[in-house]
């Protein structure tokens, strides 16, 4: 071995130990969410970085609601829904139907948390109707309820004129801001967390793993399985909402199929199971397509070919079933501490 | 009653193009357990071929349907040999978004080509009966027969012949029976290739029946045929062609008799009460689960 080599290895341990300290370090992601929430109010209102740039940053922080949203189904819960823009959606129209005809139009920006919640609360209820099938069927069947779903939403959209039809709302309120992007994104991941760690949470993990068995285990798991719906559709609906107020304008046609696909892309790009591989996948997909641009009809070829060698060499995602440790509870770090294991998760047969 | 005849007509061609689609998507499942997304932009693929053959080449109908058939066939083998044999022991889900992404690749590969919709020149010709008010027209009848041809040419293949039977007992148990000498690989290639040899003469009669392509057209046929496969329980094959025909019925009969708006919304909620009742679907049976 050559003297290069050892201080590169040198090097390169010198930094992982860095990296592992911040990980462990309690304080990071408090500090880290306190500055990204004055930095959201102080970048538009001083326009440190061009529109265009802010723009961004808001869809990629929709598409963290999304995807962490999707990813308590289909990573945490093990099942594969494909409707996911089916919820979006609902949550959108609910939201652009409120600000359009039934706020009073100067009280709008006052009533947009408002119109955000009700949106979700709305989402959540139709959430229901998938969440019934799921206590009969699993796994593929569930795919095609979810995907019916899908149609049946557009359909429906479609079909009536009184909010539009196929020709959509245009002309919404843009009350969409950085600070709320930044709000609600926090707010999702960390209810998503505190969903997962609590013990409906580790329902959801135990149905993953085997049904049958967390039965016999006495979990409730009709019960865990729509509280994994409702809040799942509840923040897609959240999503749904902040997304019709930036793109001001919604037609079914915007929530198709292929939208579906791009969620479950970020999921399995960032890994299942994981609230940082969510952050990651939406975070690398958005930037990626973006950045991609020049390239024009090229990026839409490379986008898929890429996913498939990460699929082929790393099958599991970025994140997959791994977390950062900002996101574990302490006593959960020191039950795996305690158990000696390297690992946070050692779970397998998941996904499947 | 001449207006029921004419629809059910109608949708006898539909439903067979959904049940050679959704064939393809049942025997690959049946074999590999694995549901392959890219199956629908396949049968988008047969449809550019014959567009092209027909159109560069001037070759007649029963050649660019061969010729289609062949090359997607073996692009099929290929997809399965570079994006999807490496996943075989990985968990299910990347397998599946890995054939997404293949999807995806395929619809806008061939948009860099052809990024407005062709119109596809006409193979067949046309001549139109009228027997008892009903007007039949001889694409019809060729497309009606020829699926029903390929479909039980399909169930001889797979009930009496050694790769048929080869491939019933992968689909099985797929760790002994290679130890009994049954080429895996092989046996998946040619699952591959006769199931998406008949996704692209779907595709090639789908582009004489309505005679124009672009590269989407795979996305909503697709799903729909997985959904015609589901319901007919997937991994079963007569199931596959009973699911795509009552999917194809529904459409066209709501089409017919109510607003055509309402097709994709009666027909999907007719879905989701059937998958209520039978949550395997129709034909399929739910797999016993070890705990």
């Amino acid at each position: 071995m050559t003297s290069q080599t050892v201080n590169n290895n040198n090097l390169r341990m010198r930094l992982k130990r860095r990296w592992e300290a911040l990980m462990a370090n309690r304080k990071v992601l408090p500090i880290l969410v306190l500055v990204g929430f004055v930095l959201s109010f102080v970048v538009p209102q001083y326009n440190l970085i061009g529109p265009y740039y802010q723009l961004i940053l808001m869809y990629v922080g929709i598409n963290i609601i999304m995807t962490v949203s999707l990813n308590l189904i289909n990573g945490y819960m093990g099942e594969f829904s494909v409707g996911h823009a089916g919820f979006m959606a609902v949550g959108a129209y609910i939201a652009a139907l409120l600000t359009m005809y039934v706020w009073p139009q100067n009280m709008v920006a006052w009533l947009f948390p408002l119109t955000v919640i009700i949106a979700g609360l709305g989402t959540a209820l139709v959430g229901l109707v998938v969440a019934v099938p799921s206590f009969k069927t699993r796994g593929d069947y569930l795919a095609i309820v979810t995907l019916a779903f899908l149609f049946i939403v557009k359909s429906l959209v479609e079909n009536i004129e009184a909010i539009g039809g196929p020709r959509g709302i245009p002309g919404i309120d843009r009350l969409t801001t950085l600070p709320w992007v930044f709000f609600w994104t926090v707010l999702a991941l960390w209810v998503t967390r505190n969903f997962i760690y609590s013990n409906f949470g580790r329902g959801v993990l135990s149905i993953r793993e085997d049904e049958i068995a967390s039965d016999l285990m006495s979990v409730n798991s009709r019960q865990v399985k729509v509280l994994a719906f409702l809040v799942s559709s509840f923040f897609a609906g959240v999503g749904g909402a902040l997304f019709a107020h930036l793109l001001q304008f919604i037609s079914p046609r915007v929530f198709d199929i292929i939208k579906s696909t791009d969620f479950l892309i970020m999921v399995y790009l960032g890994g299942i199971g994981s609230i940082a591989g969510s952050i990651l996948g939406a975070t690398t997909y958005t930037i990626l397509l973006e950045v991609l641009r020049p390239l024009q009809v090229w990026r839409f070829v490379l986008m898929p070919l890429m996913l498939v060698f990460l699929m082929i060499y790393r099958p599991r995602g970025i994140m997959g079933l791994r977390e950062f440790r900002w996101f574990v509870p302490g006593y959960e770090l020191l039950a795996t501490k305690l158990s000696k294991k390297p690992k946070v998760e050692v779970t397998d047969a998941a996904a499947d | 009653m001449t207006y029921l005849l004419q629809q059910a007509l109608n949708a006898l061609q539909l439903s067979s193009i959904y049940a050679l689609i959704a064939l393809g998507y049942t025997m690959v499942y049946g074999i590999l357990r694995m549901i392959n997304f890219a199956h629908g932009d396949l049968f988008m693929v047969g449809a550019f071929f014959s567009f092209m053959i027909a159109t560069f080449a001037k070759l007649p109908f029963i050649p660019s349907l061969l010729l289609s058939m062949l090359g997607v066939g073996l692009l099929g083998v290929g997809i399965e040999r570079v994006a999807y044999k490496p996943l075989r022991n990985a968990p299910r889900v990347s397998a599946v978004i890995t054939a997404l992404g293949v999807g995806i690749f395929l619809e806008n590969f061939t948009l860099v080509f052809f990024p407005y919709p062709q119109s596809v020149p006409v193979l067949l010709p046309v001549i139109v009966w009228t027997i008892g008010g009903v007007t039949i027209s001889s694409l019809q009848v060729i497309i009606i027969l020829l699926s029903l041809g390929m479909m039980l040419m399909l169930d001889f293949i797979v009930r009496r012949t050694m790769v048929g039977m080869a491939m019933r007992a992968i689909s099985w148990d797929k760790t002994i029976v290679p130890l009994l000498g049954v080429p895996l690989n092989l046996v998946i290639s040619v699952t591959f290739l006769i199931g998406t040899s008949l996704g692209a003469a779907a595709g090639v009669m789908y582009a004489q029946a309505f005679p124009v392509v672009d590269p989407y057209m795979g996305v909503l046929i697709g799903w729909k045929a997985f959904i015609a496969a589901v319901v007919g329980g997937i991994g079963n094959i007569r199931g596959a062609v009973l699911g795509a025909f009552i999917l194809g019925s529904v459409e066209i009969m709501v089409a017919a008799f109510l607003p055509s708006t309402y097709r994709d919304f009666i027909a999907f909620s007719l879905l989701l009460v059937l998958l209520i009742f039978r949550p395997y679907g129709i034909l399929g049976r739910p797999q016993t689960q070890k705990v």
